[in-house]
């Protein structure tokens, strides 16, 4: 019996502990504290804090990749226009629609999407509540773009005919590689920017340099990124690019332990292997992130468009640390070949048709 | 006996809060106020209870699906890959099969089950032929049918241009309520379907199954002592691949739910997405129960849903969250873990009494 009285003294105790939550639930003081403290930088600025918040796709915040990346921009947004972000991690695909409801129950003023595979859900968000603002990286809905919604994308072609370029320029064996993660858009930019690169260098420098091209069909396989990395090396490719995320950890596993050149994709991966990897052709979702959410706080809010982010934005661009492993007549030469792209003279190809065009005008 | 089992759970949930509570306080967050955003996530608003109701029903379907194959002495570590094969097959008979309403659901349904009956029962057959452990099968099983799942979904008649998802399956297929409902209350926001209804009456079925059948009594005869039963005449391998093939299909009968209720596709999967591993943490939680699955899929449903929303409100890292709520559901699982397995093992090593209940 004595112990039933304990059992139950337990239960009361934690009853009343839920009892408390409860208290500081409908109480509001403690909610209120925080935004109000944060208000006041945010004066400085503007009458009204603007509140954001990001829905991640599967990968988490934590993906060394565009998730990672947007989040900073967001976090940047915060120290430096005094807007006040968070983010909502998806756990799997049935995740996105519940979590775009809780931003929108949180009384966010702008909602981004992080990844095209939330374009479905944050276009229906977008058409369902027409009084709050809706982002979305990596996909364009064209003309079908709600009047509230903003499309970012990247022109991945950009920083990717720059390595192609840089590549053709330093292979020595004539041949280098493209492996690619899964055919869409987006990877099919990459490509054929690259491609463009290598036939671009060929032309200006009088050289005759090969791509061999192959894809993983795969984000997450580094064992099969490796082993097509390796066949490359083994046909007399001498620098490889890829554009396959978690598979292409394996393509640079593959250069190290062959001591080839590989080149990095989406941000600087020279930190993994500093020795091959010679440069990386960057995008910063980040930069993309930010932009939007200063034209939101500037009252310019692109809504119905989709905005476009290149080079001139610097939004994207070959890695810093180029420099170590790249001559600098070569670096300098892309700093021209950029001026051309931003100019307009050269027109990066982003997928097999206007590649062929492209491929025209070199002759 | 059932109500020392029911204090047992109860208290272990408030042990795990309690703990939980610590280690939010440890990184410098406010217990109370975490779980009041928590508690306020899952019962603040209508639309929050039928989310919660939601994300529970693939849960109590997956945790009544392990905690049937645990009764006949398996453990089913493949509810996820059933998951999947019923996901996947709910989605192409929703696409590609032009029937009338009601008709269509129920028999994606049904087709769901079946394909997931027969994946499962492949592990069944494999112990009972061969001898070969169900834990390992079932695993492999789990990838092989992740695999299978992508590779279908990047068929090009089943695939979404533009997208890494399937079509959307159609809608005479789909199981959800109305949209006209949403006027009436704040409740029907979210995709509220049949599925937490067909979860309960399966309960149901299963719970009648077991206790008053033949089938039931020989399944869980076999769970009990296999030697004794197959001494007392009924044939332990035929039992087994039967206790298998149900399970498979409660566990195909939850995906084939939750595309038809909830995400009307099914997307490439990078890995798995965990419904059916967390239907093992129901199945402890509820000591195997069927019915008591549907609290437990409740409980764990809402901590999950509930649980992710105290990072937003509170700028709490998302790991932190995390692990609060895993340190939750350890304590919660844990003494139901500990019964079972000394129970188990004692009966694998000698083979004890046949209990009655």
């Amino acid at each position: 019996m004595s112990k039933m009285k304990k059992i139950l003294a337990l239960l009361m105790i934690a009853v009343l502990t839920f009892a408390a939550v409860g208290c500081s639930g409908g109480d509001k003081t403690n909610d209120d504290k925080k935004p109000a403290e944060q208000t006041e930088e945010g004066n400085k600025t503007d009458g009204k804090q603007l509140k954001i918040t990001m829905v991640t796709d599967v990968g988490g915040v934590n993906d060394q990749s565009f998730n990672q990346s947007a989040w900073e921009g967001l976090q940047k947004a915060d120290k430096d226009l005094g807007t006040k972000s968070t983010y909502q991690e998806s756990h799997q695909e049935s995740d996105y629609v519940s979590n775009l409801e809780t931003a929108l129950d949180a009384e966010n003023d702008l909602i981004w999407g992080i990844g095209f595979k939330l374009s479905k859900a944050v276009k229906a968000a977008a058409e369902e509540n027409d009084d709050v603002k809706y982002a979305i990286v990596d996909f364009s809905y064209g003309d079908d773009t709600p009047d509230n919604a903003v499309g970012v994308v990247f022109k991945q072609e950009q920083p990717s005919f720059l390595v192609g370029y840089i590549a053709a320029m330093m292979s020595e064996t004539g041949k280098v590689g493209f492996v690619g993660g899964m055919e869409s858009e987006v990877i099919t930019a990459f490509d054929y920017g690259y491609h463009a690169g290598v036939a671009y260098a060929n032309k200006v420098a009088d050289k005759d340099v090969k791509v061999l091209r192959q894809y993983a069909e795969a984000f997450d396989d580094p064992a099969k990124g490796k082993a097509i990395a390796n066949s490359m090396y083994q046909q007399g490719a001498d620098i490889v690019f890829h554009a396959a995320g978690g598979s292409g950890d394996g393509v640079i596993e593959a250069a190290k332990e062959q001591d080839k050149y590989v080149i990095g994709v989406d941000r600087d991966q020279h930190d993994l292997a500093p020795d091959n990897v010679i440069t990386s052709a960057m995008k910063r979702v980040n930069v993309g992130v930010y932009n939007v959410v200063k034209d939101l706080k500037e009252g310019k809010f692109p809504g119905g468009t989709t905005v476009v982010y290149g080079l001139e934005e610097g939004a994207v661009d070959i890695a810093p640390t180029s420099d170590k492993h790249v001559p600098k007549e070569i670096l300098d030469k892309v700093e021209e070949i950029k001026k051309l792209i931003i100019d307009g003279e050269i027109e990066v190809p982003f997928d097999e048709d206007s590649y062929e065009e492209y491929v025209k005008t070199l002759k | 006996m059932e109500g020392k089992r029911l204090k047992f759970t109860i208290i272990s949930v408030f042990v795990g809060l309690l703990v939980g509570a610590f280690i939010l306080l440890a990184v410098g967050f406010n217990p109370l106020e975490a779980y009041g955003v928590m508690i306020r996530g899952i019962l603040g608003k209508p639309k929050y209870i039928s989310w919660t109701i939601i994300q529970s029903t693939p849960l109590i379907l997956t945790g009544i699906s392990v905690a049937f194959a645990f009764r006949t002495g398996l453990f089913n570590i493949g509810a996820e890959g059933q998951f999947i094969i019923g996901a996947l097959v709910a989605t192409l008979v929703g696409y590609f099969w032009n029937l009338p309403p009601i008709l269509h659901a129920i028999v994606a349904m049904l087709m769901a089950c079946l394909a997931a009956a027969i994946w499962a029962g492949l592990a069944g057959i494999l112990k009972s032929k061969f001898g070969v452990n169900e834990v390992i099968t079932t695993i492999m099983l789990n990838w092989i049918a992740l695999y299978l799942s992508n590779a279908v979904v990047f068929w090009d008649q089943f695939k979404r241009p533009n997208s890494e998802a399937s079509y959307n399956i159609l809608e005479s297929a789909s199981i959800r309520f109305p949209k006209t409902l949403r006027s009436i209350s704040d409740f029907f926001r979210a995709p509220v379907n049949w599925g937490f209804i067909i979860a309960i009456l399966v309960a149901i079925l299963i719970r009648h199954i077991l206790k008053n059948t033949t089938l039931g009594y020989q399944l869980r005869a076999v769970g009990f002592n296999s030697d004794a039963a197959e001494y007392g005449g009924i044939d332990v391998k035929r039992n087994i691949v039967i206790s298998m093939a149900i399970a498979g299909a409660l566990s195909g009968l939850a995906g084939a739910v939750h595309v038809l209720g909830v995400t009307e596709e099914v997307a490439v999967l990078a890995a798995m997405e965990g419904n059916g591993f967390d239907g093992i943490a129901v199945s402890l939680i509820a000591g195997n129960n069927a019915i008591g699955c549907i609290f437990a899929g409740l409980l764990f449903g809402a901590l999950k849903y509930g649980g992710y929303k105290i990072q937003p409100a509170m700028g709490a890292p998302s790991e932190i969250i995390s692990i609060v709520i895993g340190t939750i559901v350890f304590f919660i699982s844990m003494p139901k873990l500990i019964e079972m397995l000394t129970t188990l093992r004692a009966k694998r090593k000698r083979g004890g009494e046949v209990e009655s209940k």
